[in-house]
């Protein structure tokens, strides 16, 4: 019974996270895309915590929804975007994009489904994915990556404010 | 119970291609470049969700932490690549990247 929910919800949010990223490339307003866009990451979250990985879901809705998904809407208010002014490409350019990503659906599918069986673990640990163990390999294995990324961080904020602010001369 | 006894791999596996892929039409679907900032987000997902998918079926957390990375990445990608738009949107009042075609041969 357990196992049956679990499969379904499994397809539910599958089938959810792949319509709203249509939806994204889809519409034709940016503002209802970000929006769409906020709903891919609150399914894909939905899907982190099937995983087992609850921490990293919790992270993903604080960072991207909460943050870069403003940060998106944000400029769309700045640059007055809201309306549908978006001049689109012609129905050649869209039929090629359309059938160049689906030779490269067909590649990566013909690959992944070409390669060796996976092997998994039999038993699995559902502690991994709370923040003790995640923790632990983040200040052990992964220190200097770690303190990598706060300077690229820093370099970030002082590329952005450089870029955003307006010329002096 | 979780996905992960119960699920196969491959579906993992096959959503985080189809996902991917999504994110690639929109990158050559669209002519707005924050449309396409997004669609970039969407690929880093799909490689977000594998990563994880592939951190709970070997129980190695490594993965998780490697997602914590393309994180932070993805938010200085963010906050420099909305500045440089803000820039380019105020030399040229446009966000289309057909318009940017300056250093087109």
């Amino acid at each position: 019974m357990a196992a049956s929910i679990t499969t379904n919800l499994f397809y539910l949010l599958s089938f959810l996270v792949i319509m709203f990223a249509c939806m994204v490339v889809i519409t034709k307003n940016p503002v209802h895309s970000v929006l769409y866009l906020v709903l891919t990451f609150f399914t894909i979250a939905g899907h982190y915590v099937l995983l087992n990985a609850q921490f990293l879901a919790a992270v993903h809705v604080i960072v991207y929804a909460g943050a870069i998904m403003v940060l998106f809407l944000f400029i769309i208010m700045m640059l007055n975007l809201n309306d549908d002014t978006e001049k689109h490409k012609s129905i050649w350019l869209k039929a090629t994009a359309t059938i160049a990503s689906g030779a490269l659906l067909v590649v990566l599918v013909g690959a992944v489904k070409g390669s060796a069986e996976l092997k998994t673990t039999k038993i699995f640990d559902s502690k991994i994915g709370l923040i003790e163990e995640l923790g632990k390999t983040l200040f052990t294995d992964f220190l200097l990556p770690f303190e990598l990324s706060s300077i690229l961080l820093l370099s970030a904020m002082v590329g952005a404010v450089m870029l955003g602010k307006k010329d002096s001369n | 119970m979780s996905a992960i006894e119960i699920v196969p791999i491959d579906r993992y596996l096959l959503l985080s291609t189809i996902l991917f892929t999504i994110g690639v039409l929109g990158v050559l679907y669209r002519r707005n470049a924050i449309i396409i900032f997004m669609c970039i987000e969407l690929m880093l997902n799909a490689v977000n969700l594998l990563l994880v998918a592939f951190s709970s079926y070997l129980s190695d957390s490594k993965g998780q932490v490697f997602v914590f990375f393309i994180m932070a990445v993805a938010a200085a990608e963010v906050a420099v690549g909305l500045a440089i738009l803000m820039m380019v949107y105020r030399n040229s009042k446009s966000t289309d990247i057909d318009e940017l075609n300056k250093l087109k041969w």
